[in-house]
């Protein structure tokens, strides 16, 4: 087979000696990730999104989201009203940009929080293999069996409904997946020469799962989580929507959209902007998820596009 | 195979039981209770409605008898709707809640799986690159903002269809519509996976190798394997179908059981969520056990143990 010319502006596979200085698997990631232009355009757009939410309070000529104009009621969009008003006549910007820092912070927390029972739980039960590893697992499989909706509606109306227990038990129900990738990646890695030269060295059990194992498991673990904060938030909609999930006078989108929803047919722009400011974070998060998993996913080995 | 089946069925106990005592423990030790909603009641009647509805005694024995009755599938008499037993509720929700999902379900099949099969022939063309940002697209937008949205063009701009209730076959398109969104995204994402993982092995290769066209390769050859991934997905797919519909229910006024899952969480009605929850946890297992079966008999390679 000859070599043509053009195969030199093709990055070669990182197993080939003439592929040039070694490439870690992080530097190759990032290489595969700049050329994924949705991915890249998708973390700016969220770059975005979080920054206009989180500044909101400090945003030069934004409207206080709880000031009502009675005398302008549900007006469309205007200059000064980007996204129209209410009923109650406030800013539909300022309360969509308010909203986000909810949805964007139970995203955040229960995300964490799933991370942290997940990546334990999977890691323990893997490494410790046998009678406790069965049990463990087993519990998970029975969690699976109730959808995670119904856990999080018994346990909102366990906690009575306040926004912290909205974060903890979003995060809760989320992990089961995460455990699972976890205690996969750890039963392969448990074997491996670096443990047991850690293990020879003196390392206890428990640095070698959290110093050494856990770490490993870094690259499955962070596509699943970026594409666990849209779940999560996707979740906090759906039960504010039901009215189980935010109460006022606090508001996320979802709140937004479920009283947007109640006079869409007066108003429809009080529906259209929070769903579009909801559907499109949701959007970024997905395609960054998908091209980070493409770019870590070292199976897939196709050059960039 | 028998063997299989019947150990399955055996898992299901156990798994149920501890999902009873979850449901259980979380519905009765949360705050609040059914009585003490909109208005106060006299401590008599309350003391009677509560000794009528064996509150008063200890929780020890309410879980016993809880757990006896549920064995008989009596989920005992819903407390927000007195005249009616939970049985019953679930007898009249269920077959709606049944119908919307099936349908939806179905959509999602002969949408998303013609959609995944185009993809995945012409991978890495722009046709491919448009099914999957529009699948993600369906992903990303939450069925609460593509309910409202669809009533407002078809229902209250174009007066083609109804916006709400459940009468008469017109009525099922938006609700339908709306469920079968997501999964039709999701199923057309797992066909397209599963489809080029198939093309890449070597029997397809011979199957081009002795003259087929293409179109026997794809639809006679590929399909059957590459399929396995929806297959398996169906599980998860009903799980989540039912979560959705518990919105959808919400956006069109549908009598299903989702409403009812919904009302109760909000009302403290204990009987009616744990007598919902059990039967959807049930129905899944159930459901996934078909799953599996039909996987081994699609898939020779797969061997149940």
């Amino acid at each position: 087979m000859s070599v043509s010319t053009s195969a030199a502006t093709v990055p070669a596979a990182p197993t080939s000696a003439a592929a040039g200085p070694p490439r870690s698997l992080w530097s190759d990631a990032r290489r595969r990730l700049a050329c994924n232009r949705a991915a890249v355009a998708s973390a700016g757009m969220l770059a975005f999104v979080v920054l206009a939410c989180f500044a909101a309070p400090w945003w030069p000529g934004l409207a206080d989201p709880a000031a009502q104009d009675l005398r302008l009621g549900a007006a469309l969009p205007t200059i000064t009203h980007p996204f129209g008003t209410d009923e109650l006549g406030r800013d539909l910007l300022a309360r969509v940009l308010y909203g986000g820092r909810i949805s964007l912070l139970v995203g955040l927390v229960g995300t964490l929080v799933s991370l942290l029972v997940g990546v334990s739980w999977g890691a323990v039960a893997g490494y410790a293999g046998g009678k406790l590893d069965e049990f463990m697992m087993r519990t998970v499989d029975v969690l699976y069996a109730l959808p995670n909706i119904f856990l999080v509606i018994l346990l909102m109306v366990f906690f009575s409904r306040s926004l912290l227990m909205l974060f903890v038990a979003l995060g809760l129900v989320q992990w089961l997946t995460m455990a699972r990738i976890v205690r996969g990646q750890v039963l392969t890695l448990k074997r491996q020469t670096f443990v047991e030269a850690a293990r020879a060295l003196g390392a206890g059990d428990r640095s070698i799962v959290f110093r050494h194992i856990v770490p490993n498991t870094l690259g499955p673990v962070i596509v699943y989580a970026t594409l666990t904060v849209p779940a999560v938030i996707l979740q906090e909609a759906f039960l504010s929507f039901l009215g189980l999930g935010v109460q006022p006078p606090d508001a996320s989108w979802g709140t937004l959209i479920a009283d947007g929803a109640r006079v869409m047919a007066l108003f429809p722009w009080l529906v259209v902007f929070p769903g579009l400011a909801l559907s499109l974070t949701l959007l970024a998060f997905n395609f960054m998820g998908d091209g980070l998993r493409d770019a870590l996913d070292p199976q897939d080995k196709q050059p960039g596009r | 195979m028998t063997r299989y089946v019947v150990r399955r069925m055996l898992l299901f106990v156990p798994t149920l039981w501890v999902i009873a005592t979850l449901t259980f423990f979380l519905m009765r030790l949360a705050p609040g209770g059914p009585f003490n909603a909109e208005r106060e009641i006299p401590q008599a009647a309350r003391a009677a409605l509560a000794q009528k509805y064996g509150l008063d005694r200890p929780l020890g024995v309410q879980y016993v008898t809880f757990l006896a009755r549920a064995a008989r599938l009596d989920f005992g008499p819903s407390y927000k709707f007195p005249a009616r037993q939970v049985r019953e509720i679930i007898l009249e929700g269920f077959p709606v809640s049944a119908e919307l999902g099936g349908w939806a379900l179905l959509v999602a099949l002969l949408a998303g799986i013609p959609l995944g099969v185009i993809a995945a022939q012409r991978q890495n063309t722009a046709a491919d690159t448009a099914v999957m940002a529009a699948a993600l697209a369906g992903i990303s937008i939450p069925s609460f903002v593509l309910g409202p949205l669809l009533v407002l063009v078809f229902s209250l701009g174009l007066y083609w269809l109804p916006p709400a209730l459940w009468e008469g076959p017109q009525s099922r398109v938006l609700p339908v519509l709306t469920l079968a969104a997501a999964y039709v995204a999701y199923v057309a994402r797992l066909t397209r996976a599963g489809m080029l993982e198939v093309l890449r092995q070597d029997f397809i290769r011979t199957a081009r190798a002795k003259g087929l066209p293409e179109r026997v390769v794809v639809l006679k050859h590929a399909l059957r394997l590459g399929l396995l991934p929806v297959l398996s997905y169906l599980g998860p797919a009903a799980a989540a179908i039912i979560m959705g519909s518990l919105v959808v229910e919400q956006v069109f006024a549908l009598p299903g059981l989702g409403r009812y899952l919904v009302y109760g969480a909000f009302n403290r009605d204990y009987t009616l969520v744990m007598g919902v929850v059990l039967f959807y946890a049930a129905f899944l297992m159930a459901l996934n056990l078909l799953v599996d079966l039909a996987y081994a008999w699609l898939d020779p390679r797969v061997e149940l143990k």
